[in-house]
């Protein structure tokens, strides 16, 4: 977050900004655009940390709220359309379960 | 306790009905360990309900059993083919393989020289052209044709100030093969009408519509000349200068090549061009957005632009046509006058206002993605190359990054693609991938046969992932060396043995 947003409370807004858009981007059914979201959205962020020129900030944080609402209708739009996952996503736990069937964990006593 | 033994006799019970052959000695085995089990159970004392085995998974085998008795009813049980009574039941695979869906099945996508995903930023700029701003952008007396010529044109200023040009100068058409075919045909049309230039020249490794309009245009009289490239690909600057004649009209070469991604030296060949008044055309379908292109600083008179390249939509493309100095054309589709004549026919917003948007979006991206690609690319081909009896087909140093195409000696290329069936890549171009000739851009480079037959063409882009990367590398390199095990001719070269000296008998 640039200098001079880096107190006051345009820090906290572009910190809150950062949140949001990170958290949405996570909604897209697709692998692919989820990690570009968030890969480019930490880029950004990161590309734009030194900024000072609060009107420059101010022009950032507004594309960063445009993205967002464009966030927000894309991955709706995405959940309707979904596709099976990609070979490179893993299972729904994100457990590793070498050949064999998924199981659930064994309850009860051993 | 007296839970355990219904459900161990119930499973006695299946096993008996799946088997009847063995029923006997089955049955006997199952009771015998349903006693151990009830008698192992009640000595100690358990207060929960013991979980079943089966219930974390699909019912497949009770499902099975349904299906092979709707089966037997209707007098379609198939025995299996080793004459056991296993009766084989067409929804066993099924539900077998639905057991097992909770990992993705989904191929990843490496194929980005054919098509490229729709980027979610330029659907949300089609969408509204989809819903409620629906009017005819040619209709010149009502808001509804204003508003949505307005956004055509702010479309068609993205996409000139991609490439450098003046947004007047912008055709839209239908893709990039229209533009080829519209570029080509159209200058070649109008000076055979004063017919004083009848000579065209291209190279051997344009598109297939390049080479296929050229065709065409020799039945009509036309003199073409196909310049052979040199082994890395690149045009020799020398050889097209001494195929230019004075009744050349129109040069075409293109500028990243669609299967290999050999980057064609632009300047120098549109300055030839332009010093001896010949009209320089480039299909610029896999270059727009992705290498740095000015029309100006090219002498580039005629360019095309696909959309679905850039991650636009399909169905659209776009024609340069420079208005200083003029390039005339002569219209293939002839209509009401849309498009300064050139291209007649209603535009359709959606698609248009989503390639200026993916235009827009290239232009500001370009030194993000371009760093990125190069990044992914390198790593991918430092891994490729690393393995042996592999090589890069093109010039290494002047290619694009997105596109790498290496070819894997003593496999076959078809073979190796239905081995990587998890990940989405292609052998040569998407136009020819239903023969199974092998590509003639591979052959043009001077490559045999069998190193033509035996590449793969990974091409990667904006939204590929370092983990996508990295499991293609893992995936090759185990099973290049598995086809590679099972290849005789692997053997002999693993004995030393030079292939070019064997005689092979005729039988």
């Amino acid at each position: 977050m640039s200098t001079v947003a880096r107190t006051g409370e345009s820090a906290g807004k572009v910190l809150s900004l950062y949140r949001q858009l990170l958290r949405q981007g996570n909604q897209f059914s697709s692998y692919n655009f989820r990690e570009y979201a968030k890969r480019r959205t930490r880029d950004a962020f990161r590309e734009n940390k030194n900024v000072e020129d609060p009107r420059k900030v101010q022009e950032l944080v507004q594309k960063g709220l445009q993205n967002l609402q464009m966030l927000k209708r894309q991955t709706v739009i995405s959940q309707f359309y979904q596709q099976d996952r990609l070979v490179v996503e893993g299972g729904l736990s994100g457990k590793d379960n070498e050949g064999g069937k998924l199981r659930q964990k064994d309850t009860g006593w051993d | 306790m007296s839970n355990i033994a219904p459900s161990v006799l119930r499973q006695a019970s299946r096993l008996a009905a799946a088997a009847p052959l063995r029923s006997a000695r089955v049955l006997s085995r199952a009771t015998t360990a349903a006693a151990v089990k009830t008698a192992s159970a009640s000595a100690s004392r358990s207060y929960v309900t013991e979980t079943k085995r089966n219930n974390a998974d699909v019912q497949a085998e009770h499902a099975i059993k349904l299906d092979h008795r709707e089966m037997e009813k209707q007098g379609l049980a198939i025995s299996a083919q080793d004459g056991s009574s296993q009766h084989v039941s067409p929804m066993a695979d099924v539900l077998s393989n639905a057991a097992v869906m909770d990992e993705g099945q989904r191929p990843i996508y490496l194929d980005m020289q054919a098509t490229t995903p729709v980027d979610p930023r330029v659907l949300d700029a089609m969408m509204p052209y989809f819903t409620n701003v629906y009017g005819n952008p040619h209709s010149r007396t009502h808001a509804y044709g204003w508003e949505t010529d307005k956004a055509v044109e702010e479309a068609r200023k993205h996409i000139a100030d991609l490439i450098g040009a003046d947004p007047k100068e912008i055709i839209f058409t239908s893709g990039a093969t229209e533009s080829n075919n519209m570029s080509i045909k159209g200058v070649a049309r109008f000076f055979s009408r004063s017919g004083k230039k009848k000579h065209i020249i291209t190279s051997q490794t344009e598109h297939k519509c390049v080479l296929d309009s050229c065709r065409h245009l020799q039945d009509e009289g036309f003199e073409v000349t196909y310049l052979p490239v040199k082994s890395s690909g690149l045009i020799d600057m020398a050889e097209l200068e001494a195929a230019i004649r004075p009744d050349t009209a129109i040069v075409s070469i293109m500028a990243v090549n669609n299967e290999i991604g050999v980057i064609q030296p632009l300047e120098e060949i549109g300055k030839l061009c332009r010093s001896k008044k010949v009209f320089f055309h480039t299909d610029a379908a896999q270059a727009v957005g992705k290498i740095p292109l000015d029309v100006n600083a090219m002498n580039i008179d005629l360019m095309s632009i696909s959309s679905h390249k850039i991650y636009g939509p399909k169905g659209i493309g776009a024609c340069y046509v420079r208005r200083r100095p003029r390039v005339r054309l002569d219209p293939i589709i002839s209509g009401g006058g849309q498009e300064r004549g050139l291209r007649s026919g209603t535009l359709a917003p959606p698609l248009v206002v989503g390639f200026g948007e993916a235009c827009r979006i290239a232009k500001d991206e370009m030194p993000y993605d371009s760093k990125r690609i190069k990044y992914l690319s390198d790593r991918l081909l430092n891994g490729l190359l690393s393995m042996e009896h592999t090589s890069q087909n093109g010039d290494p140093k002047h290619f694009y990054p997105g596109c790498v195409n290496v070819s894997f000696a003593y496999v076959e290329g078809e073979s190796l693609l239905m081995a990587l069936k998890d990940i989405a890549l292609s052998s040569g171009s998407a136009c020819t991938s239903a023969s199974l000739e092998p590509s003639y851009v591979l052959r043009a480079l001077g490559n045999s046969d069998e190193s033509a037959h035996s590449s793969i063409r990974f091409g990667i882009g904006r939204f590929t992932t370092e983990q996508e990367i990295d499991y293609v590398l893992k995936a090759v390199t185990e099973r290049v060396g598995f086809l590679r095990e099972l290849s005789p001719l692997w053997e002999l070269v693993q004995e030393g043995i030079d292939l070019n000296t064997i005689q092979w008998s005729q039988h």
